[in-house]
């Protein structure tokens, strides 16, 4: 095997017992992104030097006997919307082009003082608005298991670097599924946190009540790994909360018996499709071998959940992009005439089709007039979504559902009508809403394309423990029928 | 036909606290090196968060506690969203219907008449400072703009007057009473010009016998009390006129232009914001105990109106006296610091009021400056009493004083102006000026008392003012009732 394709805490036990160097598995690390990269385009850029170097300090202080940080060098890829000091981070957007942070964001600092090393930034939706990742300013990530077809997004680039062994981890973001739709794209593990458990600052606002940082992992305890590092209360995020992190890898253990499951039956119906559908169903039959018991559940508001999410999602990213002017940093257009001018040219010119839509959109739900009948109607709609979240909570601890109602489509196939693409995140968004931790694992594949299929976990507030522990059964018991790798 | 002048304020307090109010950076922007106290969150950086800042709070609250308002248990940030470049973000984190404060007042004393009124205060809520743009000119056009955040996200408290204010004078002891109450809170230190307290006012003229309401104006860019006044006196005098010829005031923003005493329009109706408020999701909603309110009630500072009181029950002083006193605290302090070596209560405001004042008016400097001390006056003030020197050399002395900062006594010695109290020195120079004067004597002896004042004048002149005057009288008139004809 190389050393690319190890899981994460395969990694790090053959470190430990100096059986390989941190270069020699971020050179087999590189020489693999050098092979496929150019194709898959997983990446906006490449911290081969910076890397190189960190590993080179890593495995000297391993040679010296001294303290190996608990991550030993790990090689972890980070979706570019997260700010790393010294190193260009633009979102996929032109209108960021050549911002260099001058500092890290919490998340950055945290995985950088357990000893992880930063690969390279990772392609995305601009600012993180889109589900196939074609919505990048720069360049289209291809989906490892099919090259015609999408990763997913906005993690796109995260995904798809895990999955092709081009990273041992990847950091994303989740707004309404961005990290675990193109987990489920890409038939590996995606989990984003009830919202406040990891720090935001330093990570590019898209949606604040929305957006959570999170990880695409090869496996369940990867995932467990990263979650201890990055979680935890942090005094620069207001919106962090303060609640204990436990240790995360100790979910990952046998048994799930005292556990009782939903299904909702809106996630169920028509517009799912059936290779999906089927797909799930047998993981939900496993479940119910392990000993989880399982029932179907409603959640009545649901069908609401799309449009008050895009309401809020869009209002609350058209403030939150407004700083994008040319003022300070960033790109500014050419000649103007006037500070209007300026404005005018550098944000036409700067954003995307689909973010200028969105902050059109946003704009409008939040101006004089309409505030009421939108943003505001929206935010109430949500506290509907999140009590029939939280009525399920009363009774059962896990909720199961497919992560998206199709596998990856073709590139292209869905970029004439926005809507269809929207709808994309349906299974994933009400999460969100809610602000619930969320998990998507590989569970099959589709026999026509043998294109990765995922099946959502959702668990109650800050009890991703449970998550992961069923992940973790899951995982263990689905055996070879899930764990294929792309042959690339 | 008489009409009714109607003026609401919305003041600008900057709260003193030593940092910003959602970062760590220092409020210190005063002549400082542009953008060097700045981070992530007040330069709006990509990935930025803000973090309220407690004290603030704490200021905000006191604060609102003095206006008489009611403490919201709960109030929630708002976004206010436009494009200017000094407000890197974009928007403005500021408060909008659910304020940390409502429902106040302020009474006030107006004029000579000593006219009582009550301002309602509608509410007081916090938000950031903006930057600070600075434009280069280059023979009269502007090249370039350039702009120091510096001053971005200093806390700022926004205090809304409903509008009851009915004249200018008003406005202007509305304002001054905040000053000096956000001084003695050490809440602000109240400068117009440099900034730290900004007003703006909304003027209508309304008819005072339908009672109807005019169309108001918001008038800007007052820096300074003269300014408010001039700009409101202004505004209320081309309202009038507009409606006296029967033409329709423009509901719009003016500035005040200082250089040629006028409001000039900044924009209309039509192209006001909308400011597509929102609640600030980066924040959580600010929850304030009871408990807390009381705490911080119970430890405010002695407020003007409170210490005016003490003044003229410990002191003696009139109303009068003890309103200009109290008016701006260091005066206050000066005061009171002197009153602890001086006991002549009343002198020792006469000197302060009219004598330190007006120098330190000529100078413009203000009273923490002030190069006679507290101590320094005091000592000034015994020397009279002890008749080392007159009133009127005192005088001198305290311009002497105040020009090279040397203290009394050293003057007073190296000036020779002590005061001549030797009964024998003096006498004879009253027999040189009864001699040399004998026709004043003899008015003087004939009944006409104010004579006298001649030849007191005469002995003045001799003694280069330094004999002691009320002794130079009585020897006069004695000497002058003894003599023989």
């Amino acid at each position: 095997m190389q050393l690319n394709e190890l899981k994460g805490i395969d990694y790090i036990e053959l470190v430990h017992q100096r059986k390989v160097t941190v270069e020699q598995v971020m050179i087999d690390i590189f020489n693999q992104i050098d092979r496929l990269d150019e194709k898959l385009k997983a990446y906006l850029r490449i911290n081969r030097k910076g890397a190189l170097e960190e590993a080179k300090k890593i495995d000297q202080k391993i040679k010296n006997n001294s303290k190996i940080p608990p991550l030993a060098g790990l090689p972890i890829a980070i979706k570019d919307i997260i700010c790393t000091k010294g190193i260009e981070t633009n979102c996929a957007s032109k209108i960021l082009q050549g911002f260099v942070p001058p500092y890290d964001a919490t998340v950055i600092r945290k995985i950088k003082k357990a000893g992880a090393i930063i690969i390279g930034k990772t392609n995305m939706d601009e600012f993180g608005m889109g589900s196939s990742n074609e919505n990048s300013a720069f360049q289209v990530t291809l989906n490892p298991w099919d090259m015609t077809r999408v990763p997913g997004g906005s993690s796109g680039g995260s995904a798809v670097s895990v999955a092709a062994d081009e990273a041992l981890m990847a950091l994303g973001t989740d707004t309404g599924g961005s990290i675990r739709l193109p987990a489920s794209f890409c038939g590996i593990v995606g989990m984003k946190p009830t919202y406040g458990r990891v720090s935001r600052y330093g990570v590019i606002a898209y949606a604040s009540s929305l957006d959570q940082v999170g990880t695409l992992t090869k496996s369940v305890k990867d995932a467990a790994l990263m979650m201890n590092v990055i979680c935890g209360h942090d005094d620069m995020d207001s919106t962090s909360a303060d609640i204990p992190v436990p240790d995360f890898l100790d979910s990952c253990r046998e048994g799930i018996k005292d556990l009782k499951f939903a299904i909702p039956r809106e996630y169920f119906k028509q517009g799912l499709n059936s290779e999906v559908k089927d797909s799930v169903m047998k993981a939900i039959n496993t479940v119910s071998e392990l000993g989880g018991k399982v029932e179907e559940v409603s959640l009545p508001n649901i069908e609401y959940a799309l449009p008050a999410y895009y309401l809020i999602g869009m209002a609350e990213a058209s403030s939150n992009l407004a700083k994008y002017d040319g003022v300070q940093y960033g790109l500014r257009t050419g000649e103007s005439n006037n500070l209007e001018d300026m404005y005018r040219k550098t944000r036409s010119t700067g954003f995307g089709p689909e973010v200028i839509r969105r902050i059109m959109l946003g704009t409008y739900a939040l101006s004089s007039g309409y505030y009421d009948a939108y943003y505001l109607k929206a935010q109430k709609v949500r506290t509907l979504i999140k009590k029939d979240f939280d009525d399920v909570f009363k009774k059962f601890d896990i909720i199961l559902s497919p992560t998206s109602p199709v596998p990856a489509f073709k590139v292209g196939e869905k970029m004439d009508d926005p809507l269809t693409m929207y709808l994309t995140d349906v299974y994933t968004m009400p999460v969100n809403m809610a602000g619930l931790p969320g998990l998507s694992i590989n569970c099959g594949f589709t026999a026509t394309g043998t294109l990765p299929i995922g099946l959502q976990m959702i668990g109650r507030a800050f009890e991703e423990e449970k998550i992961l522990r069923v992940a973790y059964n899951f995982e263990s018991h689905s055996g070879k029928t899930c764990s294929r790798k792309p042959s690339i | 036909m008489q009409d009714d002048i109607v003026i609401g304020l919305e003041i600008h307090v900057q709260l003193s606290t030593k940092t910003k109010i959602f970062c760590n950076c220092s409020t210190d922007y005063i002549d400082q090196e542009p953008n060097t106290n700045t981070c992530p969150v007040c330069l709006g950086l990509p990935g930025g968060l803000p973090v309220l800042n407690k004290k603030a709070v704490e200021l905000a609250i006191r604060t609102a506690i003095a206006l008489n308002c009611r403490i919201n248990s709960t109030s929630i940030f708002h976004r206010k969203n436009y494009f200017y470049p000094d407000l890197p973000k974009a928007f403005q984190i500021s408060q909008y219907d659910l304020p940390l404060a409502e429902e106040g007042f302020m009474e006030l004393i107006v004029g000579k008449s000593k006219k009582n009124s009550k301002i309602r205060i509608t509410r007081a809520h916090m938000e950031e400072d903006a930057g600070k743009l600075v434009h280069i000119e280059e023979k009269g056009q502007i090249v370039d703009s350039l702009v120091d955040y510096n001053r971005s996200c200093v806390p700022l408290l926004e205090i809304v007057t409903e509008p009851d204010i009915r004249s200018s004078e008003e406005a202007i002891v509305f304002l001054q009473n905040l000053r000096s109450i956000v001084q003695y809170l050490g809440v602000c230190d109240g400068n117009l010009e440099r900034g730290s307290m900004r007003c703006d006012a909304n003027i209508s003229i309304r008819d005072s016998e339908s009672h109807q309401l005019g169309t108001k104006t918001e008038v800007k860019n007052m820096n300074s009390f003269r300014a408010i006044k001039r700009a409101l006196d202004y505004e209320i005098c081309r309202q009038r006129k507009l409606i006296e010829d029967g033409e329709k005031v423009s509901q719009e923003t003016r500035r005040w232009d200082e250089a040629n005493n006028q409001t000039v329009t900044m924009r209309s109706k039509e192209e006001a914001h909308d400011y597509r408020y929102f609640p600030e999701p980066d924040l959580l909603p600010l929850k304030i105990k009871d408990s807390w309110v009381n705490e911080i009630k119970d430890s405010l500072p002695e407020l003007p109106v409170d210490r005016k009181e003490r003044f003229t029950r410990d002191f003696g002083l009139s109303d009068y006296d003890a309103s200009r006193l109290v008016e701006i605290k260091s005066l206050g302090d000066y005061f009171e610091e002197a009153a602890r070596d001086y006991k002549d209560y009343k002198k020792l405001t006469n000197w302060i009021l009219s004598e330190l004042l007006r120098y330190l008016g000529e100078e413009s400097t203000e009273i923490s400056s002030s190069p006679i001390s507290a101590e320094s006056l005091a000592e000034l003030l015994h020397l009279i009493d002890r008749k080392v020197i007159s009133g009127k050399i005192a005088k001198t002395i305290f311009e002497k004083m105040f020009k090279t900062g040397q203290n009394a006594t050293d003057l007073v010695q190296k000036s020779g102006l002590t005061q001549i109290s030797d009964k024998e020195e003096i006498d004879i120079i009253i027999e040189k000026v009864i001699e040399d004067n004998i026709q004043s004597v003899q008015d003087y002896r004939s009944g006409k008392e104010k004579a006298v004042n001649f030849l007191v004048g005469q002995v003045m002149r001799h003694t280069k003012g330094r004999a002691q005057p009320d002794l130079v009288l009585n020897l006069l008139k004695e000497k002058m009732n003894k003599l023989q004809n």
